[in-house]
């Protein structure tokens, strides 16, 4: 898969960011708040529509379906209000199920199914609505319902921003286990750069709506660029 | 105890009245919620039309009924003599809650919502009908429950025109300076409004979602 991307109006607020990210491979987008992080994740299930350039989901360029039919197959995975407060947790994560038309107890299986791999017992979550559940709760619902129809690729935007330090350890590890088991592509945005190197394969390192840097891990701590530089500083 | 003595007397045509009375109100909310909530709708989907709509229902809503009746009776289809009318007139008054309830309801959604539900693939209809109604649907209940006790309220007018209903009690007790015969018409009229008031609010409590 490839993903290029141009600026997107009225100031280039990404500017010539081209990338790829193959199944299995954790791709960050690491920068400040502002650098165009965001910006580049909903460019690719076209949240946002480029002014320039292409996007290349599973060798099809992502402007030759409807936007919507290209979003269902991206999971989809936002910071806090992510669910929908009127949903049940099952609701939830059997939304894009619903939305596809799946039969009633297929997707009730599935929802299951979900709930066990992110660390929810089904009969006690299942029924529970958002606001009864905590922040980490909440961002396991999330990834089971960005992994319901079994995308081949995952966008992550701060998946982990709004949580203590304690539940925000644990749920990097066991998202890194998930995630080495279920071998997607994805792309993981964070301004956080030890969560950035313990969960990507690869870091992209964005500044002022331009990637700067583009490589692993090692090469990211190698690195001389100067905004690579402060990052690594502001984490030591 | 004259009231008490004039309903014994007079049950059966109590009963019509409040029957009449009922089916006015009852249809025009109906109608006002058919036309009105579309078209809240709609102004979220163009708010340069905002102004204009909200603007005209606020102005529709400073005629005064017993005005406005009078200005419906001469046109054609609309108008005439009787309960048609009285019903234009009626759902006339009830769109204003309704639009501006709808229209705020679901423009007061997070954003961050809404770009959730987009995020997953949901289309503009099934974003709608999934997440925007339920979500805003509270807010269009109590337009509704204000256009409803408003129209309880304003069909007590409608007997100027002819329309039937509690009024007919009201101006004919106005007209022959009866006292008794005003209560008679205006007294169920408020506990219309009243009941009105209560069941739609039993109603919200028992969909309510929090």
């Amino acid at each position: 898969m490839s993903y290029r991307l141009g600026d997107a109006p009225p100031r280039a607020i990404v500017e010539d960011v081209t990338f790829s990210v193959a199944p299995g491979e954790t791709l960050v987008l690491l920068g400040r708040s502002g650098s165009g992080k965001t910006t580049t994740l909903k460019l690719i299930n076209r949240l946002i529509d480029p002014s320039a350039g292409e996007i290349l989901v599973a060798g099809r360029s992502a402007g030759a379906v409807p936007s919507y039919r290209l979003r269902r197959g991206i999971g989809y995975v936002i910071q806090e209000v992510g669910l929908l407060p009127h949903l049940t947790v099952a609701e939830n994560v059997g939304l894009v199920p619903r939305l596809e038309g799946w039969a009633r107890d297929r997707i009730d299986a599935r929802v299951s199914e979900l709930l066990s791999l992110v660390g929810l017992a089904p009969d006690r979550f299942a029924a529970r609505r958002p606001h009864e559940l905590s922040g980490g709760q909440r961002q396991r619902v999330g990834v089971a319902r960005a992994l319901a129809v079994d995308p081949p690729l995952l966008l992550l935007d701060e998946p982990f921003g709004a949580l203590d330090p304690i539940t925000r350890a644990e749920l990097q590890r066991e998202f890194k286990s998930l995630s080495a088991r279920l071998g997607k592509a994805m792309v993981f945005v964070t301004h956080d750069v030890r969560e950035g190197l313990l969960l990507g394969t690869r870091i992209g390192l964005m500044q002022d709506g331009r990637l700067v840097f583009l490589g692993t891990s090692e090469e990211f701590r190698g690195s001389s660029h100067p905004e690579a530089r402060a990052f690594l500083e502001a984490a030591a | 105890m004259n009231l008490a003595r004039f309903y014994l007397d007079n049950s059966r045509e109590v009963v019509g009245l409040v029957g009449q009375h009922l089916l006015l109100v009852l249809s025009s909310t109906a109608i006002a919620v058919v036309i009105g909530v579309p078209l809240g709708v709609l102004l979220t989907r163009r708010p340069a039309w905002r102004g204009p709509v909200l603007g005209l229902a606020n102005v529709f809503q400073t005629i005064p009924s017993l005005a406005l009746f009078g200005f419906l009776i001469p046109l054609p289809f609309l108008g005439g003599i009787g309960a048609r009318t009285a019903i234009v007139a009626l759902v006339v008054y009830a769109l204003l809650p309704i639009v501006r309830n709808t229209y705020v309801g679901i423009s007061g959604i997070d954003p961050a919502v809404r770009e959730a539900a987009r995020g997953m693939g949901m289309t503009d209809g099934e974003m709608l009908r999934l997440v925007e109604l339920p979500l805003a649907a509270s807010v269009i209940r109590a337009g509704i429950r204000v256009a409803t006790v408003v129209g309880v309220g304003t069909a007590t007018i409608a007997a100027a025109i002819g329309a039937g209903g509690l009024g007919v009690y009201i101006f004919r007790g106005v007209a022959v300076v009866d006292n008794t015969l005003i209560l008679a018409g205006a007294v169920p009229a408020a506990l219309l409004a009243l009941g009105a008031d209560g069941l739609i609010g039993i109603l919200e409590r028992r969909f309510a979602w929090r």
